[in-house]
């Protein structure tokens, strides 16, 4: 594998290895994303996708390998500075901030956008002059109407669409995310794809995703993982006529395209 | 985050606006009814015990500020009260220093033991932060045990309460009421400052859901540590204040027991709500006093208090008031 990166790669790992006592979650994984692409995820329940989340988040510690983004080796980086450096990511379990406000929630974003702030001293009505751009964010996913509520209180989909909308604050060069549909009822699913498509111009999104729908529709590049491992890469067309990806997906998990359950 | 929402006790349902220093209209009558009191029952009641509930209140509500919005919850605390007595208590004895001085020394080492303290118990989470925060001060009890200064098991006696920016005698009673009832509620709205400020915002984020905080590029451990700081020094300051209140600074204030009061205190008022802690630490000292003469009793009856707290009443006097009437307070 070339060790120096071409202008087009944004992610790439190398070796990629992850073991938890033991056991292989991820193994040797080279992910190449290139810029400016959606790149797809995906695999049946278990095979380490959410994993190779959290190490190119640097949520976990790889066993071995490396990565690099931005032709820089964030291998040894710290999760909040690697997200500083535009690579960030959703959860596959919705993660807001259930006790502040829907609007509170996408600010805390823009306030860390604009460089984060030890003020204790001083009110919080200066973030209010983030207001009008969460406006815009809130809007963007359908959530003008729920601003005021708190976060806990929205339905799982709404939750969802808000975690987007709070990852976009951050104007991210790159996003991650992990089962953005998951729980969404049909209509929902089809606001999220239109909105990660709109999105997805002049940034890069790794997805990982269930709904083969969704996929197709989206992804540019697909990379099949099972059992830790590459199985296939390539478009749409491509993986779904590989023969082990089919095997792969019909001997393990055969209703993939149904979502999968979540908490 | 199932927990989180019994920790935070707050019940309102839809987000009420906030007005003047971020007090909601629920909040800011609540504020100015405490006030109310504050300057009232000196006139009413015994001054000494009143200075007692208000030092005390500070200490809950410094206390509070860490577990009720950054989830952090300290077993430790009696380290920074215990350390800011002895040492404003030592200040005013030994040195003679102005009391306004040496009740914000106390602050100073609050903050001081806070700083390594705290950078040292937020590297774990949960049960470990608490055992963490538990060992130290352990250790600073140790210390306050052997250490000269301290006068060991007599601890620091005859504290003078000193003149106050060398015009005000705090001899009389009545006098130092003013000075604790002002710095109580200058501590009392810095806080709700702190908790209403961009950097609270942030706190109540890490508080909610850590690793969104993270994924989102804040450097979670700062939060913490500033909050922790805060937390320590204005705990110190409490501790400073009743030294210089009941002229003495001893063990008592420094032992794992006061750790475990102030916890009670929070909880009896409800964690995570603003008044809470001071209706907490109202309660448990009130109690205090008029069960002393049942001795080792008095702990008895904590315990059941908080035992039936945390069955029954989870949120807390203050929390389950707030919960009735459907507001935050
Ligand atoms: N912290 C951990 N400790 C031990 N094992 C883990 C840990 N995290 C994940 N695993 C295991 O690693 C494997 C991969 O898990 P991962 O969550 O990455 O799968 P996934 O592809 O995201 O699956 P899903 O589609 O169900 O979300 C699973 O067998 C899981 O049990
Ligand atoms: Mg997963």
């Amino acid at each position: 594998m070339a060790t120096t990166q071409d202008g087009d790669t944004i992610l790439e790992t190398e070796g990629l290895t992850k073991e938890f006592r033991g056991f292989v979650a991820v193994s040797d994984v080279a992910l190449r994303v290139k810029r400016g692409t959606i790149h797809g995820l995906i695999g049946p329940n278990g095979a380490g996708k959410t994993t190779c989340f959290n190490l190119l988040t640097k949520f976990l510690p790889p066993t071995r390998g490396t990565i690099r983004y931005e032709g820089r080796d964030i291998t040894g980086m710290k999760p909040a500075e690697v997200a500083r450096l535009g690579l960030v990511r959703s959860f596959q379990i919705s993660a807001v901030f259930p006790h502040l406000t829907v609007l509170e929630n996408v600010r805390v974003a823009l306030q860390r956008a604009r460089g984060g702030s030890f003020d204790f001293w001083r009110s919080d009505s200066l973030l209010k002059s983030f207001d009008a751009r969460a406006m815009e964010l809130l809007e963007d996913v359908g959530l003008t109407a729920y601003a005021r509520h708190n976060a806990g209180e929205l339905p799982y989909g709404r939750k969802r669409a808000l975690e987007i909308a709070t990852t976009l604050a951050l104007d991210p060069r790159m996003m991650l995310l992990d089962e953005p549909t998951a729980g969404m009822t049909h209509e929902d699913v089809g606001r999220i794809m239109a909105l990660v498509q709109r999105v997805a111009k002049g940034r890069t999104v790794l997805l990982v995703e269930h709904n083969l729908t969704v996929v197709s529709g989206l992804c540019d590049t697909i990379t099949v993982l099972t059992r830790g491992r590459v199985l296939a890469e390539g478009t749409y067309m491509e993986v779904s006529r590989n023969p082990e990806v089919k095997a792969a997906y019909l001997g393990t998990d055969p209703g993939i395209s149904g979502g999968e359950g979540h908490g | 985050m199932a927990e989180a929402s019994v920790v935070t006790g707050a019940a309102a349902a839809r987000h009420e606006e906030q007005g003047f220093w971020g007090f909601t209209r629920a909040q800011a009558i609540a504020f100015l009814a405490m006030s109310a009191v504050v300057v009232v029952s000196p006139f009413l009641l015994y001054p000494v015990f009143l200075m007692k509930v208000l030092c005390f209140a500070l200490f809950a509500c410094a206390f509070n500020l860490l577990v009720g919005y950054v989830g952090l919850l300290s077993f430790g605390h009696a380290a920074y009260f215990g350390m800011g007595a002895y040492i404003t208590g030592y200040a005013a004895k030994a040195w003679g220093v102005p009391p306004e001085l040496a009740i914000l020394m106390g602050g100073a080492i609050g903050a001081a033991l806070g700083l390594p303290f705290g950078w040292l118990a937020i590297r774990r989470s949960g049960i470990y932060f608490s055992m963490i925060t538990l060992a130290l001060a352990q250790m600073v009890f140790f210390f306050c045990l052997q250490a000269p200064f301290t006068g060991g098991e007599d601890g620091i006696q005859a504290i003078p309460r000193g003149t106050l920016l060398g015009v005000f005698d705090l001899t009389a009673d009545f006098t130092m009421y003013w000075l604790v009832a002002f710095i109580f509620l200058a501590g009392f709205l810095l806080i709700h400052r702190i908790v209403h400020s961009p950097f609270g915002q942030v706190m109540k984020a890490i508080r909610d859901n850590e690793p969104r905080a993270t994924s989102l590029g804040y450097r979670v451990e700062q939060y913490k540590l500033m909050a922790f700081v805060l937390s320590a020094a204005l705990a110190g300051i409490a501790g400073g204040t009743k030294a210089l209140v009941f002229n003495i600074a001893t063990l008592t204030d420094v032992r794992w027991t006061m750790s475990g009061e102030v916890v009670l205190m929070s909880l009896v008022g409800g964690l995570g709500t603003v008044f809470g802690p001071v209706v907490g630490a109202a309660v448990i000292v009130t109690m205090q006093n008029y069960l002393a003469e049942f001795g080792a009793w008095v702990l008895v009856i904590q315990g059941a208090i908080f035992i039936a707290c945390v069955l029954a009443f989870r949120r807390g006097v203050v929390g389950e008031i707030g919960n009735a009437l459907r507001v935050k307070l």
